[in-house]
């Protein structure tokens, strides 16, 4: 049977305002899906974003929502998830807004393991503001503001993650529709800051630029590098050249979460009065 | 037995025409009609729900039994 989306969506808001073949749209029935399958109530959900293309996708989900400053995504979340620790906070936004201009809030929501799920998509470009380059735009792609070839090396946003603290982090791509919302749901499920990137395509500020004819041969590639987990245990490091492994990238549930250190903090001060 | 055929619907006025459905349907069953996205051949659906699961702008509704 058809999956009814229109339950967890707004009336009235499609069509949605990403290009033709944006991954984007993919990247929220993913999430719809997921919060189906958890049977989140959508009056104790919150979805948070900051500013960019992927940062929309909170306007179209009937749920509590917020849509703050640039990068600020991660700040404001921390906010709600402090004020009520009950709700489900899940975090969206693309590569710039979390990793370059919210880089700091990233990290640190990362260091403190705030029970927070944060999507990434990765579509390795501000699309939004004119295809400027991202922290995550491969070494030599091109971008409005680099137009001769992008001279810096990206980020791993998935190794970033981890080396700040994240306790749960995983992988996934546009292109693997019916694997995101099970690592969503895995995401949402776990205690502590959960950082889910989803590789990305953007055909019109990316792909036009970096030679992809089509949205097809975007999404081919994206097939292309993806190697899961459990399969790059057996690949050599020869093999693995040029690839991106997908998956359950880290878990981690010995870590304390800081809600609940936070509410012992609380326990103390009153104690002590 | 006679096959049950699926009834696969497309909201023209959600589809933003990016091919994704007709490149990725393992048994070629759609096709773009101008800009839109239409079904070409029914009978061959296995009813995979691929082009459901990657409509990205929730064009297409794959209505099985």
């Amino acid at each position: 049977m058809a999956f009814d989306y229109d339950k967890y969506l707004r009336p009235g808001k499609l069509p949605h305002i990403w290009c033709p073949g944006c991954g984007h749209g993919i990247v929220m029935k993913g999430l719809i899906r997921a919060m189906d399958t958890l049977n989140l109530k959508k009056e104790e959900t919150a979805v948070v974003s900051g500013i960019g293309c992927a940062s929309r996708l909170p306007g179209y989900i009937d749920c509590c929502t917020l849509h703050t400053a640039h990068g600020r995504a991660a700040a404001f979340a921390t906010g709600v998830k402090m004020a009520k620790p009950e709700m489900n906070v899940i975090l969206v936004g693309g590569d710039g807004d979390g990793t370059a201009i919210g880089g700091n809030h990233f990290i640190h929501a990362c260091r403190r393991n705030i029970n927070m799920t944060y999507i990434i998509m990765n579509n390795y470009i501000y699309g939004m503001t004119g295809g400027q380059f991202s922290p995550c735009t491969p070494t030599g792609a091109k971008a409005s503001t680099t137009p001769y070839g992008n001279p810096d090396p990206g980020f791993d946003i998935a190794k970033l993650a981890i080396g700040a603290g994240a306790t749960f982090v995983a992988r996934g791509t546009a292109f693997h529709a019916n694997q995101i919302d099970k690592l969503i749901a895995e995401a949402i499920q776990h205690k502590g800051f959960s950082v889910v990137e989803i590789l990305d395509d953007c055909p019109t500020t990316y792909g036009r630029r970096n030679k992809y004819k089509s949205v097809i041969e975007m999404m081919n590639r994206l097939k292309e590098v993806a190697v899961p987990v459990k399969a790059a245990e057996k690949m050599t490091a020869e093999q693995l050249q040029g690839k991106v492994l997908t998956g359950v990238l880290y878990k981690d549930e010995t870590k304390p979460e800081y809600t609940a250190e936070y509410a012992k903090v609380i326990e103390r001060a009153t104690a002590a009065k | 037995m006679e096959k049950k055929l699926p009834k696969i619907e497309i909201i023209e006025k959600y589809c933003k025409g990016c091919h994704i459905c007709v490149e990725f349907c393992p048994k070629d069953v759609l096709e773009m009609k101008g800009f839109y996205a239409s079904v070409k051949n029914l009978e061959a659906c296995i009813k995979c729900m691929q082009c459901e699961l990657r409509c990205p702008d929730f064009a297409i509704k794959v209505i099985t039994e």
